[in-house]
């Protein structure tokens, strides 16, 4: 027995030494790892090659990115930040999300570290999506909207030299489109059960003349104007035009069914575009154009000019990370104006003087699809509208993705669909 | 003093002591590493079932007892979603081991190319379940699926159809999905049961004048009873917890009707920040599980058939 509890102590006193050995500070570089989405934006490859410069420049830091669809990126955050340190040392943060995350201590204080270059350089709408009670909790990274897109052959065959500027309009050039059979269902959209369906209700909803609440809060997406819109939508897939596989189509999907030549509208970020004019993934490249957001009838002579929806996301420093000194050293060259500019082929800079004056013709020469882009973005952006900023945002939202998807299903009426959520929203807001 | 000692000399330990010490001694390390995976996790989850647990570091936890419990007992969308939770198991485990049963029959009857048959059985069950939903995902797609396209050519159908837009549709089109990723699983045990049982009792029943049918419920069924079961218990309590392949397939829509049970745990948890909540549902996952397992056991096992 002595001999065993000899080879015991042996083993015993080897595991340990391993793992104070393991705990030893590495020498070396410092690796930060980087959660971000594979969907709109740059593509992997393209910030893996951001990256790879950075390293260059910072051979002190290494950085590992990591890369999901949009879907999945808000949970992966919430179960990276179990983890201590975070399994992320940053991660992009969509629009809807800062309130949620900086209630849940996620999310740097990165005020003091924001120049005064970026904040005067940065569009101030992109500021805002990560700043709260003055406090700034991100680095802006990606500008973004919902843009109409048409297929240029299929309104030409049909006999239409401009895009629609209002929704009636739509519906009546779609008939047209669908009696020539030039297509089977001539809009496609993104209504599955998933944010998607809220982007697009906004874009509908605020064209309308709608809002998501009123000035004390209180949910009014289901007055008139709300179940108008839903009626709407609903209609357009009993009629035909809408694509009825559009209950179940998420953006990557819209993109495949318009990219493929089956749609003659789509409704999508700008990816779509850039994809649009890549003959791998497009049947139709350089049939795409881009038409102002239409509008309801109702909502024009409202005087509302445009609608569309705020897909804007940043990169924000975990809260417990331990470099944050070097997280936010990549993020600030990930979002900095010459690395911006070089990748304005996907997404169009956060920097307002690019859209201004000489840097303007530098701005549009940088790529091909610029000269397209560029005033497609400037023409769109103003009228974006925000989703309710709210800590219990992803429960509202998911509540009202119900409510649209049944009405749309026909399980239930528009009007009662839309009450339900906004009572859903009212006992949220309540707790 | 040391005269007691001496009359007293330590106590040897046998053998057979010695081998069960040394035994236990090299088991504690892995039986601590196993009971900290597992078991604490489980008291862990228990304590938070009880809290109020937002999402989030540093955040306040109060207890509230069994509010987590009763306001889901109380709550409309639980109960509707433990019912199409019951009809996802039901209907799955219920086509599993009916496809599994016959599928094992034909290859026990050693068909030509039956070897290649088993093995090819593997591999449904081999494709990792997200891979498999996002394969089933394409087939189910309105525009650019198999599905669409083989019923089109079939001239079956003169539109495509939005199969996943269709409230009534898309849960058994998940149900297909899972069977054909999960029955060569049932298919297998069955086949390795009917392989091992004994060929007299069927040929003294077939020399008695017992037909093949009366052979197969009267003989093959019962003595099949031990592998069912387990079939049953590890498929029912894997079906009763889906999730990956509805999240891949239709992520719970349209309108709810694919939401499981775990599905609804996992959007509590993470997506609304409610850990108490998601807690409380698991727990009551575990509950009616055991529900449905004992009911297995109470109506199937019957020991004195095995002996």
């Amino acid at each position: 027995m002595r001999t065993f509890y000899k080879i015991a102590l042996a083993i015993l006193v080897l595991i340990l030494a391993a793992s104070l050995v393991g705990c030893a500070k590495k020498a070396g570089p410092v690796t930060i790892h980087v959660l971000t989405m594979d969907q709109a934006g740059l593509k992997p490859a393209e910030i893996d090659q951001i990256a790879r410069d950075f390293e260059a420049k910072n051979p002190d830091i290494k950085v590992v990115m990591e890369y999901v669809g949009y879907d999945f990126v808000h949970d992966k955050i919430v179960t990276g930040m179990a983890a201590k340190p975070p399994a992320y040392d940053a991660a992009m943060i969509d629009v809807i999300w800062p309130d949620e995350f900086i209630k849940a201590g996620y999310l740097l204080d990165v005020t003091k570290r924001v120049t005064a270059e970026m904040k005067s350089g940065i569009f101030p709408a992109a500021w805002n999506g990560v700043t709260r009670n003055g406090k700034i909790y991100g680095m802006p990274w990606l500008m973004d909207v919902k843009y109409f897109m048409y297929n240029k052959d299929i309104l030409q065959q049909a006999g239409f030299t401009a895009p629609p500027k209002t929704w009636e309009e739509l519906v009546d050039q779609a008939k047209v489109i669908k009696q020539k059979g030039l297509v089977e269902f001539p809009i496609i959209w993104s209504w599955p059960q998933k944010e998607g369906v809220v982007c697009d209700f906004t874009v509908l909803l605020f064209g309308n003349g709608g809002a998501f609440l009123d000035a004390s809060g209180k949910p009014v997406f289901n007055n008139e104007k709300g179940v108008q819109v839903l009626t709407w939508m609903k209609k357009t897939i009993d009629d035909g035009l809408t694509n009825p596989s559009s209950v179940a189509s998420d953006e990557p999907a819209v993109e495949a069914d318009f990219l493929a030549g089956k749609s003659a509208y789509a409704v999508n970020w700008l990816f779509q575009f850039s994809d649009s004019n890549d003959a791998s993934k497009s049947q139709i490249v350089g049939k795409v154009a881009f038409g102002a957001m239409p509008v309801f009838d109702a909502g024009a002579k409202a005087g509302i000019k445009g609608s569309s929806v705020d897909g804007s996301s940043s990169f924000a420093i975990m809260a417990t990370t331990p470099y944050a000194d070097q997280t936010w050293k990549f993020l600030t060259y990930l979002a900095s104006n010459d690395v911006q500019i070089k990748f304005s082929a996907e997404m169009l800079p956060i920097w307002q003087g690019d859209f201004q004056g000489d840097s303007l013709a530098k701005l549009e020469a940088a790529t091909p699809s610029n000269p397209i882009t560029v005033p497609a973005f400037l023409g769109q952006f103003p009228f974006a509208n925000e989703r309710p900023t709210v800590s219990y945002y992803n429960e509202a939202s998911m509540a009202l993705q119900l409510a649209i998807q049944e009405a749309l299903t026909g399980v239930k009426s528009p009007q009662q669909a839309l009450d339900e959520a906004a009572a859903k929203w009212v006992q949220l807001a309540g707790k | 003093m040391a005269k007691i000692l001496k009359s007293h000399p330590k106590r040897r330990l046998s053998l057979r002591q010695q081998d069960a010490r040394t035994a236990w001694l090299l088991l504690i390390p892995s039986l601590v590493v196993i009971l900290g995976v597992t078991l604490w996790p489980i008291i862990s989850t228990f304590i938070l079932s009880f809290l109020n647990a937002p999402t989030g570091i540093n955040q306040a936890r109060t207890f509230i007892g069994l509010d987590n419990y009763t306001t889901m007992l109380k709550d409309q969308t639980f109960w509707a979603t433990i019912g199409r939770t019951l009809y996802f198991t039901v209907v799955s485990v219920g086509l599993e081991l009916i496809l599994g049963l016959v599928i094992a029959q034909l290859v026990n009857s050693h068909p030509w190319g039956w070897k290649f048959l088993r093995l090819s059985l593997i591999v449904p069950w081999a494709v990792p379940t997200i891979v498999n939903g996002a394969m089933w995902r394409w087939i189910y797609s309105a525009d650019f699926g198999a599905l669409n396209g083989l019923l089109m050519q079939l001239g079956l159908i003169k539109h495509y159809i939005p199969w996943l837009s269709l409230p009534n549709m898309a849960m058994p089109l998940v149900i297909l999905a899972d069977v054909w990723h999960t029955m060569p699983f049932v298919a297998l045990i069955l086949q390795a049961a009917l392989a091992n049982l004994p060929e007299e009792l069927e040929e003294a029943a077939a020399v008695d004048g017992a037909n093949a049918w009366q052979r197969f419920w009267q003989i093959r069924v019962p003595l099949l009873r031990p592998a069912i079961l387990v079939a049953l218990i590890a498929r029912t309590v894997d079906a009763f917890r889906v999730f990956d392949i509805v999240y891949i397939i239709t992520s719970g829509g349209p309108a709810f009707k694919t939401i499981t049970i775990t599905y609804l745990t996992y959007l509590n948890t993470f997506s609304y920040g409610k850990q108490g909540t998601g807690a409380a549902l698991s727990f009551l996952i575990s509950f009616f599980t055991l529900i449905m397992a004992f009911i297995y056991i109470r109506v199937l096992y019957r020991p004195e058939e095995n002996q």
